[in-house]
């Protein structure tokens, strides 16, 4: 029975967007990291979605990897700050905030979309059920 | 009497596993709206809908062999516009759609489409269901004499 397959795949999109949301705040919240454990600035993660092929042709999502941003980091002229360099800059992280934010749109929306698609499965499911009586 | 009763109900039956099929095609398509390089892919439902009722009839277009040693060949389904993107576990042909405005990721989910589809695929499978329960019911008020 096909439908019961649009649980595994929609599922799969809401978990795979969830763990977007997730970097996503985790960018966020760490915008103005300028040190971490490791005495680095923090790098902005992003996820990469890959599609998978299931049994009788549906396809659902999974994250393939999550990878540090390779855009540049951003330069803070800061002579003040202990973490500056002898030219008085301080690197800061490479998190776009804008380009988060629409992040955080599109995910949200994304996972709205899954769970709306979830439900006309669950209720096409029980109108099956009511079949013959 | 029960191979009456199956062709009675052959036509809302295969259109039903048709309708829940292309319902998780669909659901694949926007399951994957965020995936780079994924191709949407639907099912020509007119005439996906006529191999499998031909191929329930037992009648499948087959080629003809003029020697025993020439292999079975199959009809081919597929139609103009698209191109075919292989066919399901039960032979259902898949179609790519051809997309109306391109994106840098190269997925070709339009959302809007999508749920377009998906909405109205869902109240053509109701729509079966209603036209079976009928069917039923009928077939129960001959079976009980009007009772």
């Amino acid at each position: 029975m096909s439908l019961f397959n649009i649980f595994n795949v929609s599922g799969s999109a809401m978990s795979a967007q969830a763990q977007r949301l997730n970097t996503v705040a985790s960018n966020l919240a760490n915008a103005d990291s300028a040190t971490s454990a490791s005495g680095e600035a923090y790098r902005a993660k992003q996820v990469v979605f890959e599609a998978v092929p299931m049994a009788n042709g549906a396809t659902a999502v999974k994250v393939q990897k999550v990878i540090d941003d390779p855009s540049p980091m951003k330069l803070v002229y800061d002579p003040k700050n202990p973490l500056a360099d002898d030219k008085g800059y301080v690197t800061m992280p490479n998190v776009n905030t804008v380009d988060e934010m629409v992040n955080m749109l599109s995910a949200s929306r994304s996972y709205q979309t899954n769970v709306e698609t979830m439900n006309a499965a669950k209720s096409l499911l029980l109108k099956t059920l009511t079949l013959g009586q | 009497m029960i191979g009456k009763l199956d062709d009675y109900m052959r036509f809302n039956e295969t259109a039903l596993s048709l309708r829940s099929t292309r319902q998780e095609v669909l659901a694949s398509n926007i399951a994957n709206a965020d995936t780079p390089n994924y191709k949407a892919r639907d099912v020509d439902f007119a005439s996906a809908l006529k191999g499998a009722l031909a191929k329930a009839d037992g009648a499948a277009p087959a080629l003809k062999g003029t020697s025993p040693q020439h292999m079975a060949g199959k009809g081919v389904a597929g139609a103009a516009g698209s191109k075919a993107a292989g066919s399901l576990a039960d032979g259902t042909p898949l179609l790519y759609r051809t997309p109306a405005q391109g994106a840098v990721d190269g997925n070709t989910v339009d959302m809007d489409l999508e749920r377009n589809a998906f909405a109205d695929n869902a109240i053509r499978y109701e729509t079966a269901i209603t036209l079976l329960n009928g069917q039923i019911k009928g077939m129960l008020t001959a079976i009980q004499g009007g009772q």
